[in-house]
């Protein structure tokens, strides 16, 4: 994709998660939430993987997030400010600013050693849906039937811990 | 391979223009006359009852828990559905295994009642 | 590229006009189909044309007066309600629903001096991925409809209704899993395409024919994602006021409403595309009609894009009626029974549709 088409998508994506960081009203920091994983969605379709792009959407923008405005909602958050006593605030800044630091330093050191060759370009028929689906019943076969196991793990998890609040 | 989506994009920004003008047309279009009855929310009648705020039951969390794990499950169903004549019976036994333990999965959460009045 | 360009822009103001009046015709139709059968007359009070007929038809009323009247209304937002997730809501709840019809092929190709252009706004090859994935989005309307009004009856109603409308989507997922079975592809003008055939000859080889029980689940849990009757207690009409959209005035209640209709003409279209051959007239081919005794007729290539694309807003609109005739037929079901059988009965009932589906395909091929 060509340079401003990138710069646009970009500049999109890190306004958004921006908002997401720092807007006290957590219903809308969700929402900002959305609109970066759909952006993100925006940049597979650009890198041709359309079946990814597709799925991110379905699942993660349409299902997980679905689930955090759920929780927002039932849990009835307020706005940030209301929450946190002065002395904690200090401590989760400082935290926060030091743990994000240390990331941001790994992140640069590690692009700044990148190899910068231009990509080769995409087989044939490459991330769409029947690729993907070859390499992943037959090369990733265990990780696909691991999943399953996860999934039930996930329900059994959430079940248990449903009901020993209710009981 | 990128041109396919030329027409998404012209939907979204055609759709967008025309929702956006409806929505904001009674804004536009209608009087402004505020009154404090107005202001509050409708309750048939009687005074607010209270801030919207309240808590509600956890039945609705574990329900989107359990729809974020099936909708993982339809996600990983549709390309294998693509592929399945390539893939042959091996490929119908990997999914059925897939499958029933998802199936294990909604048979305990019937069992532990989490469907009830979901 | 600009050519094509141009040439996507017609096909989606194409669509979107096309969904557009059909929304319009849905609310005569409703009103008036719902006066039929109800035995009563209906609205019949606005009338330019003064006496000349014996009976008034209504259309005046229920489509032109009545949107104008909606649109000028004033526009009440209660006071502690949050202004832009006020917008948002209604927004949010109609724009997925007409995007999802920029994939929907009404038609199959036009030649216009040598340029064929397919009569499908975007020709995706992930093409039901999109249709799921849009209607999932179609979720927060309704969740931000109800909390920006900051009414607890409203947010009642909104997680209620979102509740159903997620527990639906995995029926409706998995429904539409043996039909991409069926056709290997999620490419919905090749499945449109694949169903030109015929079987023995004489049969249309519709997507019916080979997936009944997933044009059944389908049906029915799109029924219930529009939360239409009788799954219409999110909106609980009798009940609560009108649910999830109590405050909502003038144009956004308009567009709740029109989210309705538009899901109509969605699920309608969805199910003509799939199930019941999209735009394919049974025995016309591209090049005219090939009738099962041999017979063939050569058509100009006009009259044959006009045949389909008729065929397909016709299907739509039987569709549309069914919903409609639907809704005014049945008693509404209780909000457990509702989700009982969204998860306790479809889901499983599609679940063994997919895999009797897998059985067939791999063993009888």
């Amino acid at each position: 994709m060509g340079p401003l088409t990138f710069a646009a998508l970009a500049a999109g994506l890190v306004a958004s998660a921006l908002t997401v960081v720092l807007h006290p009203n957590p219903v809308k920091s969700a929402l900002a939430l959305v609109v970066t994983l759909f952006l993100l969605a925006v940049v597979f379709v650009f890198l041709e993987a359309h079946m990814i792009a597709a799925l991110q959407v379905i699942v993660y923008a349409g299902a997980i997030m679905v689930l955090f405005l759920f929780v927002i909602m039932l849990l009835n958050l307020q706005d940030d400010a209301a929450e946190t006593r002065g002395s904690d605030r200090i401590a989760l800044r400082a935290g926060a600013w030091l743990g994000g630091g240390v990331l941001a330093g790994e992140l640069v050191t590690l692009f700044l050693r990148l190899p910068l060759a231009a990509p080769s370009a995409a087989p044939e028929g490459y991330g769409g849906a029947a690729v993907v689906a070859r390499s992943l019943f037959t090369d990733y076969l265990l990780p696909f039937e691991l999943t399953s196991i996860l999934l039930l793990i996930a329900v059994v998890g959430a079940v248990v811990l449903a009901q020993r609040r209710e009981a | 391979m990128l041109d396919q989506y030329i027409g998404v994009v012209l939907t979204f920004a055609l759709a967008a223009t025309v929702v956006g003008l409806m929505v904001s047309a009674s804004m536009l279009l209608g009087p402004h006359k505020r009154a404090a009855m107005k202001d509050q929310v409708f309750e048939c009648g009687n005074p607010p009852s209270g801030t919207a705020r309240g808590r509600f039951s956890v039945r609705f969390y574990l329900g989107a828990i359990i729809f974020i794990v099936f909708d993982v499950e339809v996600v990983f169903l549709y390309p294998w559905a693509i592929v399945l004549r390539s893939l042959g019976v091996p490929g119908l036994v990997e999914m059925t295994v897939f499958i029933a333990v998802l199936g294990v999965a909604l048979a305990y959460v019937w069992r532990k009642g989490a469907l009830v009045w979901s | 590229m600009w050519a094509d360009a141009g040439i996507a822009a017609a096909t989606s103001l194409v669509v979107l006009l096309l969904v557009l009046s059909l929304c319009f015709v849905l609310l005569w139709v409703e009103r008036k189909g719902s006066a039929l059968i109800q035995d009563r007359i209906g609205a019949n009070r606005a009338n330019i044309f003064g006496g000349i007929l014996p009976f008034n038809l209504g259309i005046v009323n229920t489509m032109i007066a009545d949107p104008i009247k909606m649109f000028t209304k004033e526009d009440v937002v209660p006071a502690d309600a949050d202004k832009l997730l006020h917008f948002l809501g209604p927004f949010l709840a109609v724009f997925p629903v007409l995007v999802i019809f920029a994939v929907v092929p009404f038609g199959d190709v036009l030649v216009i001096g040598g340029h064929s252009v397919d009569l499908q706004a975007a020709h995706l090859d992930v093409g039901i991925l999109y249709v799921l994935a849009m209607s999932g989005l179609a979720v927060y309307g309704i969740v931000l409809g109800g909390w920006a009004s900051n009414s607890r009856w409203a947010l009642l109603g909104a997680i209620r209704g979102s509740a159903q409308m997620i527990s639906y989507e995995i029926a409706m997922g998995l429904a539409l899993i043996g039909t991409v079975m069926t056709f290997g592809t999620l490419d919905l003008q090749a499945i449109a395409r694949a169903q030109g055939a015929h079987l023995w000859g004489v049969v249309p080889a519709w997507g019916v024919l080979y997936q009944p029980l997933g044009f059944l689940i389908f049906l029915i849990a799109g029924i219930a994602e529009s939360k239409r009757v009788p799954f219409d207690i999110p909106e609980g009409e009798s009940e609560l006021t009108c649910g999830f959209f109590t405050e909502y005035s003038g144009s956004k209640q308009a567009c709740f409403m029109l989210s309705d209709f538009a899901e109509i003409v969605v699920v309608s279209g969805l199910v003509t595309t799939l199930f019941f051959g999209a735009w394919q007239v049974p025995f016309l081919a591209r090049d005219g009609w090939h009738f099962p005794g041999g017979l063939t007729l050569a058509m100009p290539h006009l009259a044959i894009v006009a045949l389909q694309v008729a065929s397909f807003i016709l299907k739509v609109l039987l569709f549309c009626c069914l919903q409609i005739l639907v809704r005014w037929s049945l008693p509404r079901y209780r909000y457990d029974q509702l989700m009982d059988l969204g998860w306790k009965r479809l889901l499983p009932l599609a679940l063994v549709n997919v895999l009797v589906t897998g059985i067939v395909i791999v063993l009888a091929g």
